[in-house]
């Protein structure tokens, strides 16, 4: 499977990544190889298998439900680019 | 004092030969002299640090000390510690000052032990050679050509030229074992969930686990004692009964059956190191153990595997890199999307861009199946051979990479060629079983790796097993030339 | 051309815990900015998930309060996309396998029963908050409510008009206050509806395109927007236009409806299993557990009220829209006022001079046991039904009062003393000749003039019915 400009574009796009032209000349062919090997996947049945998410058979554990996080807005506000009002201040953000 | 075990430097405070603050600041002295070469720390705070020394000194003082009481440790950039500059190795970070500690941070901090500084590491930990850090590469101690192996690079050239005692590492496809084996010296990465993953930044969350980098497995045992223990902050964390790391040292290898995989020793794997491997198998059949072949048939696939599981889960936990709460934001934009795309192009590296992509696009729609969701079908197909193995031998050993430490640039811009260091241990992550590497011998005096590969749980058993070998052999105490 | 109408409803319900979905930052609502934005809401590098049991507990509620099927394992998944509320850059949801399936709502409108499929309610966590206004063409984030837990319960497209919609999510609104997981503030963004609304050809089995109207906080809005939206898809299929999938927005300024601004190839969530948490196992002893505190719910209710207690379906549909309703009428027929009288005069006068002074029945100045005796008054014959109301009223203004006393105070006590009603009969008939001749000569109308006149003379006082029964009596000799 090769991934062409259009692809690049789109997955930039999606992972809000600028690539600038030559940038994504270069990526067409490294992300290219790496597809191809990738797809040696491809070469293995795996109809019946179950998708492995975790190595141990766990289960999610449960926290109740008690506040236990106090306020760190100070902390926080500092290592903020920009804030005002103790708000994180972005470009406006348009519907 | 630089080839103490962590034993006997805790033996040395215990009896006043020194103080944590002498301990420390001896350190901190080579760090000075010798970090502008290797470049192996990015971030060096002696106040903090002899602060916590002097905190150490108080408990020694009052008896109240454990084993790593007021030893140096070098910590992956990786992990947040409160009031520390924190990078994972990105000029994303480079600002980020650690409101919290990871809770391997505070593991160390409540026995008392002295956080060194922050080892370079490669960006995001996507690396096996410590080239892509924002903050320049590391350099291998053992010829300053070469590189020192990564993403743990920067702890693993500290360990090597005996800048720390010990350090920590991340590994999510090898990135402590393989650094482990370039610059001759211990490191083990737990079974997946028996260290804590809260406040390690995260790279693959379902791969990724902390573990030691010291020079032997001793000093790695008590190293996980520290950091192994359940955390409700992390609900991957293993509800595991606390075992001690140190105690199982000593048991014999009589009779041990170790694996040894075919597919381990296949065409990529060079002859040289083979024949230290085959030498070492040799040295564990003279102490009384049975070597057994195994096959691993799936592993030809575990790198696709992988990268496939590990970008797609690393261009998720990326995501948060906005320039919004914290961290790099460009410094010119026209409007919000602009301030995203151009963040995210500048603040990240080359790598770090490439495997986002990937990540993405096996995540698109329509791509999901046969990427993604096949993935994670082969990896338990992996798995289950590592399950059928397990019933004919006890540990499996192998080399931990196919070579010695390569020349710096040789592989930085063939991606493929990179990813293909990794080819012994990221079977191992995509299980979840628990792995090592230790000294084994050399090639051209550069250090090469013995793989081991544990059972579920089995670290006491692994580190029993590398300990015995360390007891016949001494290539784990062998330093670089000018590591005075 | 005729048209059928198509909704479906996804609501997205803010669940009543002490703290967030996946950490234990505070839920409260209207805190200081970022002051209940702890360090995974704020996705700081390295933070974890870590579930919060009682959101579980409420999504399980809500599965035995639907008749649905509560899956034994659920997923986690990540939903990804770019936006300044959303710190970590995806949402944990559930996308493929949600912890409850297939259950049901039945609705009543014009008096038909219709069931409305709720095809899944899975668990998530709400995003932050985009502050306008702060700074000039800036916006400001607050993550307060970043974390917080919801449940989101979608619908099959089983609703045929704006109307069955917003019986839907009143129906909705209504049961998740009952079952105690969430406190219904609309105001307060606990409870959001978007509507999907499609429309084809009269009889046509494929579905048109549907456009989603997000975000539509009000029972009136839901209205609103679904009939501008609607009117709108059927005059551009009529001109020959084309339909696009689209998410708008309703402007309750304009009343009109609009897409909102986003790249067509935006929305691929490229949904994946969230790797942090683990499968969400629910035991049957978690669900047992559950039920056993589970309160009865609305409709068990009604249908004892209709068959033990003889109310009209009705009635026992409008006693059952809260708990505190409910309540209320039981403890006043605790009493011993009857089932119907109690009914009427709760869903009478009482909900009206609440509804006047826009207040809630928890916050109701007159207790169930003064309406009982009130009720037990008119019963008793002490006074009349109109003698009552006046009673009510006074009760209304002097809460603290007592019936009997307040009967007094008005003079309103009921002439039930058939010797006095009959001087007065006699009296009135003796005045009111023409209206007797009347009745007499089959002007049945006469019969209530003359009721009328006794009433006026008693000072409405006369027990009405007595006075019917009487002056019958009379008439007919």
């Amino acid at each position: 499977m090769s991934i062409n400009q259009k692809d690049i574009q789109k997955i930039a796009y999606l992972a809000r990544i600028n690539v600038s032209e030559e940038e994504s000349r270069i990526l067409e062919t490294k992300l290219g190889s790496i597809m191809t090997m990738i797809d040696k996947m491809q070469e293995v049945i795996t109809d019946n298998v179950e998708p492995m998410s975790h190595a141990l058979e766990v289960t999610q554990p449960l926290r109740e439900d008690v506040v236990t996080e106090k306020d760190i807005r100070g902390n926080a506000l500092e290592l903020a680019p920009e804030v005002e009002q103790s708000t994180f201040i972005v470009p406006q953000v348009i519907e | 004092m630089i080839n103490l075990s962590l034993k006997s430097l805790n033996q040395g405070l215990l009896e006043k030969k020194f103080s944590s603050v002498e301990l420390t600041q001896f350190f901190l002295e080579r760090v000075q002299k010798y970090n502008t070469d290797i470049n192996a720390f990015i971030t060096i705070d002696e106040e903090k640090s002899l602060a916590q020394a002097k905190y150490a000194d108080t408990l020694i003082q009052s008896g109240k000390q454990s084993l790593l009481t007021g030893i140096p440790v070098a910590q992956k950039d990786i992990f947040c510690a409160a009031g520390w500059r924190t990078t994972c190795g990105s000029l994303m970070l480079d600002n980020f000052i650690a409101p919290y500690n990871a809770t391997v941070i505070d593991k160390f901090n409540q026995v008392g032990a002295v956080n060194l500084g922050k080892t370079n590491m490669d960006e995001f930990a996507m690396g096996s050679s410590n080239e892509t850090s924002y903050y320049g590469p590391v350099k291998n101690p053992w010829n300053h050509d070469l590189v020192p192996g990564g993403s743990s690079g920067g702890s693993a050239a500290a360990i090597a030229a005996r800048l720390a005692p010990a350090a920590t590492g991340t590994d999510t496809g090898g990135s402590i074992r393989q650094p482990a084996s370039l610059c001759g010296f211990s490191g083990l990465k737990p079974t997946y969930g028996l260290v804590s993953r809260f406040g390690m930044i995260a790279f693959a969350s379902s791969l990724d686990q902390a573990g030691p980098m010291a020079p032997s497995a001793e000093d790695c045992a008590a190293l996980l004692n520290v950091m192994a223990g359940h955390d409700e902050k992390d609900s991957t964390s293993i509800n595991h009964d606390k075992e001690d790391y140190l105690v199982n040292l000593d048991q014999s290898v009589k009779g041990l059956r170790i694996g040894v995989p075919k597919e381990f020793f296949e065409e990529g794997l060079d002859g040289q190191v083979q024949q230290v491997i085959e030498e070492a198998l040799n040295t564990y059949k003279k102490m009384g153990a049975e070597l057994i072949n195994i096959s691993l048939p799936n592993t030809h696939l575990a790198i696709p595997v992988y990268y496939v599981i590990a970008p797609a889960e690393a261009s998720s936990n990326l995501s948060r890199y906005d320039g919004v709460r914290y961290g790099y934001r460009a410094k010119e934009y026209d409007d919000l999307m602009d301030m995203y795309f151009k963040t995210r192009q500048q603040g990240f590296g080359e790598e770090v861009k490439r495997r986002i992509l990937i990540g993405t696009y096996v995540l698109s729609a329509g791509y999901y199946d046969a990427y993604y969701l096949k993935a994670q079908k082969i990896r338990q197909l992996i798995s289950n051979d590592f399950k059928k193995a397990f019933q004919q031998c006890d540990v499996i050993m192998g080399p931990s990479a196919p070579s010695v430490a390569f020349k710096a640039n040789e592989k930085k811009s063939d991606p493929l060629a990179m990813y293909l260091q990794d080819i012994y241990t990221i079977s191992t992550n995509l299980a979840g079983l628990p792995g090592m590497s230790i000294p084994a011998g050399m090639v051209n005096n550069l250090p090469v790796g013995l793989q081991l590969i544990g059972n579920y749980f089995k670290e006491s058993q692994m580190l029993n097993v590398a300990h015995a070998f360390q007891q016949e052999t001494d290539w784990h105490q062998k330093v670089p030339k000018g590591v005075i | 051309m005729e048209w059928d109408i198509v909704i479906g409803i996804e609501t997205h319900v803010q669940l009543r815990t002490h703290s967030k979905q996946f950490s234990g930052a505070s839920v409260a609502y209207g805190s200081e900015p970022n002051s209940q934005a702890c360090l995974v809401s704020l996705a700081y590098p390295g933070v974890l998930p870590v579930l919060n049991k009682a959101a579980v507990d409420c999504a399980i509620r809500f599965g035995l309060a639907t008749d649905a099927s509560i899956a034994r394992r659920s997923i986690f998944a990540r939903k990804n996309y770019f936006y300044p509320d959303l710190p970590k850059g995806y949402q944990i949801s559930q996308f493929e396998l949600p912890i409850v399936n297939h259950g049901k709502l039945t609705i009543i409108t014009k008096d038909q029963e219709k069931e409305v499929r709720i095809l899944r309610a899975h668990l998530e966590e709400d995003a932050g908050k985009s502050l306008h206004g702060i700074v000039q063409g800036k916006t400001g984030i607050d993550l307060n409510r970043a974390g917080t837990p919801l449940l989101e319960i979608v619908t099959e497209p089983d609703m045929s008009s704006a109307e069955e919609a917003v019986v839907y999510a009143k129906k909705l609104h209504e049961l998740v206050q009952w079952i105690g997981i969430c406190d219904g503030n609309m105001q307060e963004g606990s409870f959001r509806c978007d509507v999907n609304v499609s429309v084809k050809k009269k009889g046509e089995t494929k579905l048109g395109t549907r456009r989603e109207i997000k975000n539509l906080n009000s029972f009136r809005f839901i209205k609103q927007a679904i009939d501008y939206e609607v009117n709108w898809q059927i005059e551009t299929l009529e001109d020959g236009g084309k339909i696009d999938q689209a998410t708008i927005l309703f402007n309750p300024e304009t009343g009109e409806t609009r897409a909102m601004r986003s790249k067509e190839e935006a929305n691929d969530y490229r949904y994946f299993p969230d790797p942090d948490l683990l499968p969400l196992e629910v035991t049957d002893a978690m669900i047992d557990k559950i039920k056993s505190t589970m309160p009865e719910l609305p409709a068990t209710i009604a249908e004892r009220f209709e068959k033990e207690l003889g109310l009209s379906s009705y009635d026992a549909l409008e006693l059952t829209s809260s708990r505190e309703v409910t309540n209320f009428f039981t403890e006043t027929i605790k009493f011993g006022s009857s089932a119907k009288l109690s009914a009427n005069w709760i869903l009478g006068s009482l909900f009206s001079q609440l509804k006047e002074n826009d207040l809630s029945i928890s916050s109701c100045p007159i207790l169930p046991a003064q309406l009982a005796a009130l009720i037990k008054r008119i019963e008793d014959q002490t006074i009349s039904n109109n003698a009552a109301k006046k009673v009510f009223d006074a009760l209304w203004q002097k809460p603290a009062s007592e019936i009997d006393g307040l009967i007094d105070e008005l003079g309103l006590k009921q002439i039930s003393d058939s010797g006095a009603i009959d001087q007065i009969v006699d009296e009135v008939m003796q005045t009111n000749i023409s209206m007797v001749d009347e009745f007499k000569s089959g002007k049945d109308k006469a019969f209530n003039a003359l009721v009328g006149q006794v009433m006026k003379a008693s000072k409405g006082k006369a027990n009405p019915t007595q006075v019917s029964e009487i002056l019958k009596k009379k008439l007919i000799n």
